[in-house]
């Protein structure tokens, strides 16, 4: 056989090896979902307490449009908060890194509104900017700030004594440093931040719509909630955690093809 | 690498016009102090070294000898408490700003997100004016000659140790140097690739003229590469001697086997061992 078929066989083998590895997580889900209905069946569940997976897949096409409508809002929020609370939480990072003052003045107050629930603030940010996107947008950002500082300064604090010896022999600038050195180096630190954050600027999202809000995914669930309508809670419920699957992914996609480079051991 | 090594010869020629008996580095008496949890250590006390335009110097000692401190003193990376130095007739600091020296760790301090072409333009991008003024080699050129033609785009991961400490000594170069301060910078590498990189810092040394100040604490490589080797001690760090090493360049690895070497290097021993 000549190398370049024997190459093509040994790319297919990779290839059904990368399927067959998708099997098992495949069959677990199918497997839970397929339980989920069978007690459903067997214990006569009324769908007003839990409904089945083939009542929340009806409702899911069934009101397409509402939750199409309500979902937009909520993926609009999370987003605006997540681009205000990290870019935020990475110039106040940057300003720490620079300034011990800064650092000793100002991370205990970032530590403290980091200890009062979120949930607690909502419905003062409620009270001061009223019931249209702004709260929900603060909400998402104040959730996204902390983790994000907080990994940032140690990211940004991540570079060898060396390599600040060699930017001192070469006399570069503060700025230059940072572009150079600290910016990079601390993007792995970065990323670990954003995936968190991926999620929580989700979970912000839909906590501010909880509360005096008549549109998104979680004044839908407020609603669902209240008037029974658990199919609809359900369908609204999956399609949250869908948004932040997807933003995750985004994030980790983005990760992969920023950060090609590894660490290399001293020699 | 011709151009490189033209420019490098113009440059010698036009900056040091009559001036063959200014030194590269004086060191008068430096001391150095550094305050630690148990009180103020003296690192270096009373040094006074001289090395000559062109020059290639070891630095030999036991550790806490404070070669390294030594070094990065000349460097601009630690203060003197005491004495003076200059460099090129400079301050330090001034030295640095005018990028008068290149300093090679023992680690290679590779950026690893950059390129092994990217990493040998760091000094081109920094730095400000003195930077930019400066006649600079090629970058691709000086990758040839430490052996990494092709390898230009490879991630340091994909480098081993030695191709590595090649990459940083091609960016200390990039600058065209007139003084290189080297740390011990072959320390980590296995003996085989520290010996052939041994021969090929001689070559570069004899292509660009540069002075070199190379700390080691492997005798034979002290031996082998300075024409004179500073033996340091320990507590405080002072000079015990300057021992010249009387043979002729080029110098090949075999030449280690010759008496006269091995004669040296005995005597070297024995001073370490006095220390």
């Amino acid at each position: 056989m000549s190398a370049a078929a024997d190459s093509t066989a040994a790319a297919r083998r990779l290839a059904l090896q990368k399927w067959r590895d998708r099997v098992p997580p495949l069959l677990a889900v199918v497997g839970l979902i397929a339980l989920w209905q069978t007690i459903i069946t067997v214990l006569g569940v009324p769908t007003y307490i839990a409904p089945s997976p083939g009542e929340v897949l009806a409702t899911m096409i069934d009101k397409a449009p509402l939750l199409l409508r309500n979902f937009l809002p909520t993926v609009a929020e999370a987003l605006a908060g997540f681009v205000l609370g990290n870019g935020i939480a990475i110039l106040i990072a940057i300003g720490f890194v620079h300034s011990r003052t800064a650092d000793k003045a100002f991370f205990p107050l970032a530590v403290f509104i980091n200890t009062i629930p979120i949930i607690a603030i909502a419905p003062i940010l409620v009270l001061i900017f009223g019931n249209g996107y702004t709260p929900k947008v603060i909400i998402a950002a104040l959730i996204c700030f902390f983790p994000t500082l907080v990994n940032m300064v140690r990211g940004l604090q991540a570079v060898s004594p060396q390599a600040l010896d060699l930017m001192r022999v070469l006399s570069a600038s503060k700025p230059e440093i940072l572009w150079k050195i600290r910016l990079q180096s601390s993007l792995p630190f970065l990323f670990a931040a954003l995936k968190i954050a991926s999620t929580t600027c989700v979970i912000g999202a839909i906590v501010g719509e909880w509360i005096g809000s008549n549109f998104g995914l979680g004044a839908l669930i407020i609603e669902a909630t209240y008037n029974f309508r658990s199919s609809l809670l359900y369908a609204t419920v999956l399609l949250a955690a869908l948004l932040s699957v997807i933003l995750f992914s985004v994030t980790a996609l983005v990760e992969r093809r920023l950060i090609t480079w590894k660490p290399t051991a001293v020699h | 690498m011709a151009a490189a090594q033209a420019a490098a010869a113009t440059r010698r020629s036009r900056e040091k016009p009559g001036s063959a008996a200014r030194p590269a580095v004086s060191v008068r008496d430096a001391t150095v102090r550094f305050d630690t949890d148990a009180g103020p250590v003296t690192a270096l006390k009373d040094v006074a070294v001289t090395i000559p335009e062109g020059g290639l110097v070891t630095m030999l000692g036991p550790s806490g000898c404070g070669k390294s401190t030594l070094l990065r003193a000349i460097a601009d990376l630690v203060p003197v408490a005491g004495g003076d130095i200059a460099v090129l007739g400079k301050t330090p600091r001034q030295a640095r700003i005018d990028r008068d020296f290149s300093f090679v760790f023992q680690d290679a301090t590779l950026l690893p997100w950059r390129s092994a072409i990217d990493n040998v333009r760091l000094p081109l991008e920094v730095g400000g004016r003195a930077a930019k003024v400066s006649v600079n080699a090629a970058p691709e050129d000086l990758l040839a000659m430490v052996g990494l033609k092709g390898r230009e785009t490879a991630l340091p991961h994909e480098l081993s140790g030695g191709m590595r400490q090649r990459v940083a000594i091609a960016r200390a170069l990039v600058c065209q140097p007139r003084i290189l301060l080297m740390d011990e910078p072959f320390g980590a590498l296995d003996e085989i690739n520290r010996d052939k990189l041994n021969e090929e810092l001689l070559r570069i040394w004899a292509e660009t003229g540069t002075t070199i100040l190379f700390v080691t604490h492997s005798i034979p490589e002290a031996a082998f590469l300075g024409q004179q080797v500073l033996v340091l001690a320990s507590h405080p760090g002072r000079v015990r001697e300057l021992v010249d090493v009387d043979m002729p360049f080029p110098r090949k690895l075999a030449d280690r086997d010759s008496m006269k070497f091995v004669k040296i290097t005995a005597h070297l021993r024995a001073l370490l061992e006095s220390c």
